[in-house]
């Protein structure tokens, strides 16, 4: 199968087949991963820029890992977007890279929207690394297949996400892919950090976490940003953590094993013990692996590449 | 002499009125008078010398067949940033007052969010000297607070004195409670309403769209309509409390609505304008981040739309402005939280009105007239201009039935910030007279 869509600009936007294609592409890539020799000449002659407006250590280095698998050529353009801000337009900036002849940009920024703006602008394939609070695609992708490989069909399993779902682009592309191939989708935080009307995404909101650890499959902990407290979002880390940190003794009253991720980087202690990060049941380095490979097949993907093509 | 549309004849783009004209054929519609006729218009030296049937036989002079046009008193949009002086580049007294015509419009108020703002003796005029002689009327909206701050009064009463026709921190509220129960209490010597941007802005900072699923599904911070009903309450307690006259700027949710609906039923002095692209638009919009949605007040939900035309419709919102908001083209091709909020509504107000409220019988061509041309001057205290004899002729001339596709590439204000484009419209702008000159809309 090819991708119907050019770009992967959020999982909002695409149709199932297309996160079915990607996540069976990736097993593929997966199994590369275990190689002695990881890497193939699928993108050879391909150059890929990486434009990262926002710092990210996880998410760009796990795309320059995959590109490099991928023998594509690489261009690595870091700034911070409020500096940019005041000089050349972000339009301006991609439109002279594109000038040098490039076929596939990677977009972080924290700017909503900001990939489809370049979408626009240019001919290049545009895959969104995160725009703001709106969406990483990549990340909801690597989280469906860690639960495909770990659990098996996604369909009819109940998922929950955890905490700052207001500011959580993890948590929008998650509950756009998870309710896209029949999943169930909690979501579970404090009031003050769960967005309006996201029910009618066809989710169901909790903010008891005891209520919900006996009905889950999934628990995906949200990192909490240490900044919203003083945004009056919550009162205390302490209260946060008494209230909604997950630990030993909550999953105690699990019905069945819980699959444990967390998008990273954590903060220990806070939203998560390191009990449960470091549990058997925690797949959270998984994550990062699979990671890899859900970037390699969506690269590969959009390159023009088809699912069947080992 | 030829009635032309040629918008470079003279410096100004606005034409010297023939000493004799005659509007044949027209359709007039003037609230004030209650007329509804089909009529002539007689212009000598720019007085309306007669309404009613003329003969073409002996007439020397100019003759403007308006068959199948509507003549109404000139229409004042009460809400338009000029951005002159200290934003030229987005849009200048002169072409920001030959967009006003070229929608239709005679004369403007231009917002005091300029800079320096327009909060002392000097920036009127300023104002009245750049506008000086222009067929568009401009009347200066002065700041409530000194640099708008929000901090201390301006000195209304000479500012109004040098021709403010309203005091205003538009484009900020006034978040001091007790500034603003002053600013009330001390405008009612000079009888000019006080008009609110109603925001509390601890609950917009950072917001760049409605609050609401829209905004959750696209990730961008919300501005909750609360925190315009909020300030709306209190300026209608502060106004009741005060007598002052208060003005809602650019009213946009439905609880706001009720809210003026029931102040306005305890006769408490309130009125409220709303602009063309919260009865036209929602926040649906805003999917695909074109930040010519972009606006402060924000987009809100259909349920607010409605309310929006519900209030035009009994008579709740007074006025329809535009809000007229210029931004250059690079400042907007950003990404959505960059860039800045407003669009320009001066040359497309008139067909969306048309369109959007006329032909869907939310309200009448007559009472749509009556919210562009006789509200405004009196919530303004001013004079509205009437088509009858003796009186200056002050006029909008448009074509109810024309439809036609908004071209940007055809308006005159500096700024083309719209999310209209394209948009296929019905009414359009033919003319405007006014202060013995006239002007042929080019759109």
């Amino acid at each position: 199968m090819a991708l119907q869509s050019r770009h992967l600009l959020g999982l909002d936007g695409i149709a199932a087949e297309d996160i079915f294609t990607i996540l069976d592409a990736a097993k593929s890539f997966r199994e590369v991963l275990d190689r002695p020799i990881k890497r193939l000449p699928t993108l050879q002659g391909k150059t890929v820029v990486n434009l990262f407006y926002e710092p990210s250590t996880r998410t760009r280095i796990s795309f320059e890992l995959a590109e490099k698998r991928l023998s594509a050529d690489i261009v690595n353009f870091t700034a911070s977007s409020s500096s940019v801000k005041k000089g050349e337009t972000l339009i301006d900036t991609v439109r002279n890279i594109e000038a040098m002849k490039i076929d596939m940009v990677v977009v972080r920024h924290s700017s909503p929207g900001a990939p489809h703006l370049l979408s626009r602008a240019l001919n290049s394939h545009i895959i969104n690394a995160g725009d703001g609070g709106h969406e990483h695609p990549t990340q909801a992708l690597l989280d469906m297949f860690t639960i495909r490989e770990k659990i098996g069909a996604l369909k009819g399993k109940t998922v929950a996400l955890l905490g700052d779902i207001s500011h959580s682009r993890v948590a929008m592309s998650n509950i756009y892919g998870l309710t896209k191939v029949g999943a169930r989708v909690i979501v579970c935080g404090p009031t003050t950090l769960i967005p309006r009307e996201i029910d009618k995404l066809g989710i169901e909101v909790f903010h008891n976490i005891d209520e919900i650890i006996p009905q889950v499959d999934v628990l995906n902990i949200l990192r909490l940003q240490l900044e919203r407290q003083r945004e009056a979002l919550f009162p205390s880390l302490r209260e946060y953590h008494n209230y909604f940190g997950i630990t030993r003794e909550r999953l105690e009253n699990a019905t069945k094993p819980i699959l444990i991720m967390h998008p990273g980087p954590m903060n220990r202690g806070l939203e998560i013990t390191s009990d449960v990060a470091d549990s058997e049941h925690s797949v959270i380095l998984e994550q990062v692996t699979n990671g890899v490979a859900v970037r390699m097949a969506v690269l590969f993907l959009l390159a023009g590449g088809r699912s069947e093509i080992n | 002499m030829k009635l032309t549309k040629n918008v470079i004849v003279s410096r100004k783009g606005f034409q010297p009125l023939p000493k004799k004209i005659m509007l044949k054929n027209g359709k007039i519609l003037d609230p004030s008078l209650k007329l509804d006729d089909e009529a002539d218009i007689l212009i000598e030296n720019g007085i309306i010398k007669k309404v009613g049937k003329q003969e073409n036989k002996g007439f020397e002079g100019e003759v403007l067949d308006c068959k199948g046009k509507i003549i109404s008193p000139g229409w004042l949009d009460m809400h338009v940033h000029l951005r002159e002086p200290g934003f030229e580049g987005k849009e200048t007294i002169a072409t920001g007052s030959l967009a006003a015509a070229n929608g239709g419009f005679t004369a403007v108020c231009c917002m005091p969010n300029t800079s320096p703002a327009i909060d002392s003796q000097e920036i009127i005029q300023y104002i009245k000297d750049r506008s000086e002689g222009f067929l568009v009327d401009v009347f200066p909206v002065a700041a409530i607070t000194k640099k708008r701050e929000g901090k201390e009064l301006s000195e209304i009463l000479e500012l109004v004195e040098q021709g403010a026709a309203a005091i205003s921190d538009d484009g900020s509220p006034v978040m001091n409670a007790e500034i603003m129960r002053r600013a009330l209490e001390y405008s009612k010597m000079v009888e000019v309403p006080v008009i609110g941007h109603e925001e509390d802005i601890h609950m917009t900072e950072g917001g760049d769209i409605n609050e609401g699923f829209v905004s959750t599904c696209l990730g961008l911070h919300g501005m909750p309509p609360v925190a315009e009903e909020i300030m709306i309450s209190r300026d209608i307690m502060l106004a009741d409390y005060t007598g002052g006259r208060f003005h809602v700027a650019h009213i946009s949710t439905a609880h706001s609505v009720e809210l003026v609906r029931q102040a306005k039923k305890r006769g408490i002095q309130v009125t409220a304008e709303v602009t063309p692209h919260h009865f036209v638009l929602t926040d649906e919009a805003v999917r695909g981040y074109d930040t010519n949605t972009k606006m402060s007040p924000p987009l809100r939900t259909e349920q607010d739309r409605k309310a929006l035309c519900e209030g035009l419709k009994d008579g709740t919102i007074d006025v329809i402005a535009t809000d007229h908001a210029p931004h250059s083209f690079e400042e907007k091709e950003a990404e959505y939280i960059f860039a800045p909020f407003g669009i320009i509504g001066l040359e497309t107000a008139l067909a969306l009105s048309i369109s959007h409220l006329v032909n869907k019988n939310i309200i009448s061509m007559l009472t749509m007239i009556e919210k562009f041309a006789l509200n405004p001057y009196k919530i303004l205290n001013l004079t509205p201009p009437q088509i009858k004899t003796g009186q200056k002729a002050n006029l909008t001339v448009f074509d109810p039935a024309t439809k036609w596709k908004v071209d940007p590439s055809k308006f005159l204000s500096k700024s083309s910030n719209t999310p209209f484009s394209e948009w296929e419209v019905v009414g359009k702008p033919f003319g405007v007279i006014n202060n013995n000159q006239f002007f042929l809309s080019v759109l």
